[in-house]
């Protein structure tokens, strides 16, 4: 079609919105990043940083959490910051690393597997939806050489095998399917110890909630740029699930209530649940 | 040595017409119909695949009978620049407005500029708040634009459809009516006998202005069928 929609909006063969703003001149701000790659070192500047990012199978679905602290060096950028979203109607990615780049990847990604959807009439597979985050990644390879990486975490409820997924990325698009739970961040180590002692793999999806706020917990006890709740602002881990009915955001009154109950139990214990050894003393 | 034929431009456009309208009234209908819950798309379509009802964003739908290629090519294009466009500004800023004069543009060019023009008729909808905010837009093969109210129709049977609908549609009727009005308007096409129209034969889609975001869902299978054999039957 070469009339008033310009030539590239009938391009044949492609469901891909990224391949369609390619051809059609307007480079997504991702990608075009990677011209900055050639253009030498670190880059000097100081951008706001998303912290600490936790997800965890469950029985029926998935759940990812994510605290809301941006931080800029020392300074606190935002401390009501989003980053953990929904992908699709089954999937959902939360981002650590640079915050502008990664909402603007986040972005991108939502609008990709929406265009795919209503293009080809049928969503994307799971495997599918996490192959192609890998590719817009790659693409902020030259940004990500000079300070400014990128990285996220994906997970979400695969409708042919009926189980939920975790998906984890490097900043080069290396994408590794991990079991059972995976944390990203500068707390990611604290979460992931906490979770190792945690995680039950029968637990069910509120008693994965429980475990994602304690994971999220302990990581903003030991690293300081990750943030725990904060009850005189009313300012919440960010909580979705994934089920085979979809992705669900847990309500703001409801997470109250759970992190009520868990500061509660850690007023008596700050350390959080104890895991159990044989023999030793419960 | 041989002198082409002069043919007056008003030939040419009258030529390119019927040969579009033959092409658009060999194929099944399509009813586009208002309701207080949104805009119901119903397509008589046996295919589950080989659609002729599409979401194109938030708050816009698109239907079309005629060619599928030529069609699905405007489909394509529609939801490329709607993408776009609320990739570059805000969601809120993809209208079916703009969307309509896109393909408006494109429809009139090629009829103009090519031999051969597109055999489509397409209706592009948006829905708003409520009834009186809805925008329906009709597009012929020539790129003239209408905007209606109510319902449309189009295709092989649209005026007789056309008739059966505008005895019988009222403004800020539920869902269940309006879509067994289209229905049973589809069931006149051919005329000569009626017939009842069964879900297989259907594609029916709603853009529902009760739900979040993506107002654009397909009524498939169970609850088609259960929203056909309401309390009022179909004749």
């Amino acid at each position: 079609m070469s009339h008033d929609f310009p030539s590239a909006f009938g391009l044949v063969g492609t469901s891909s919105f990224t391949e369609f703003l390619n051809a059609s001149g307007n480079e997504p701000g991702v990608s075009r990043s990677t011209g900055a790659a050639t253009s030498g070192g670190p880059a000097n500047l100081e951008a706001p940083h998303g912290t600490t990012i936790v997800a965890l199978d469950c029985d029926g679905g998935v759940v990812m959490a994510g605290d809301r602290r941006a931080t800029m060096g020392n300074i606190i950028a935002q401390r009501d910051v989003q980053k953990v979203f929904e992908s699709d109607a089954f999937s959902v990615v939360g981002i650590a690393g640079t915050a502008g780049l990664a909402v603007e990847l986040v972005h991108l990604f939502q609008v990709e597997l929406e265009h795919y959807e209503k293009i080809e009439g049928t969503p994307l597979s799971l495997e599918g939806k996490a192959n192609r985050l890998s590719s817009l990644l790659r693409a902020n390879l030259g940004m990500a050489m000079q300070g400014l990486a990128v990285v996220p975490l994906f997970a979400g409820f695969d409708l042919a095998e009926e189980r939920g997924r975790i998906f984890s990325y490097d900043v080069t698009g290396g994408r590794y399917e991990e079991h059972d739970f995976h944390a990203v961040g500068s707390g990611s180590t604290f979460a992931r110890g906490s979770l190792k002692k945690l995680f039950r793999p029968e637990a069910d999806t509120d008693a994965a909630v429980r475990v994602a706020l304690e994971a999220l917990y302990d990581a903003a006890d030991d690293d300081s740029a990750t943030s725990g709740p904060d009850l005189a602002r009313r300012i919440f881990p960010m909580v979705s699930v994934v089920t085979a009915s979809g992705v669900e955001t847990i309500s703001e009154d409801r997470l109250a209530q759970e992190v009520e109950q868990m500061m509660a139990a850690r007023l008596g214990r700050p350390d959080g649940p104890r895991a159990s050894v044989p023999g030793g003393a419960s | 040595m041989s002198v082409p034929f002069y043919v007056s431009p008003e030939q040419i456009m009258k030529d390119k017409a019927d040969f579009a309208r033959k092409g658009i009234a060999r194929g099944r209908s399509v009813v586009v119909v208002q309701c207080a819950q949104g805009v119901i798309f119903v397509a008589e379509n046996p295919s589950k695949a080989l659609h002729k009802i599409s979401e194109i964003y938030d708050r816009i739908g698109f239907a079309a009978v005629g060619k599928y290629n030529e069609f699905e090519n405007l489909r394509v294009a529609g939801i490329r620049l709607a993408d776009l466009r609320g990739y570059s500004y805000d969601r809120s800023d993809v209208t079916g407005r703009s969307l309509a004069n896109a393909y408006a543009q494109t429809l009139g060019s090629i009829f103009t500029e090519t031999a051969k023009p597109y055999e489509v008729e397409i209706v592009v909808a948006e829905v708003g708040a409520d009834e009186s905010a809805d925008q329906m837009y009709r597009l012929t093969f020539d790129g003239s634009v209408a905007d209606e109210r109510g319902f449309v129709a189009m295709g092989g049977s649209a005026e007789a459809i056309e008739g059966a609908m505008s005895a019988a549609w009222q403004p800020n009727q539920d869902l269940e009516t309006s879509l067994r009005q289209a229905v049973n308007a589809l069931g006149q096409h051919g005329t000569d006998e009626r017939r009842t129209l069964s879900p297989d034969d259907l594609e029916v889609a709603i853009l529902d202005r009760t739900r979040p975001r993506r107002l654009f869902h397909r009524v498939e299978g169970d609850s088609l069928a259960a929203l056909l054999q309401g309390p009022q039957a179909p004749a």
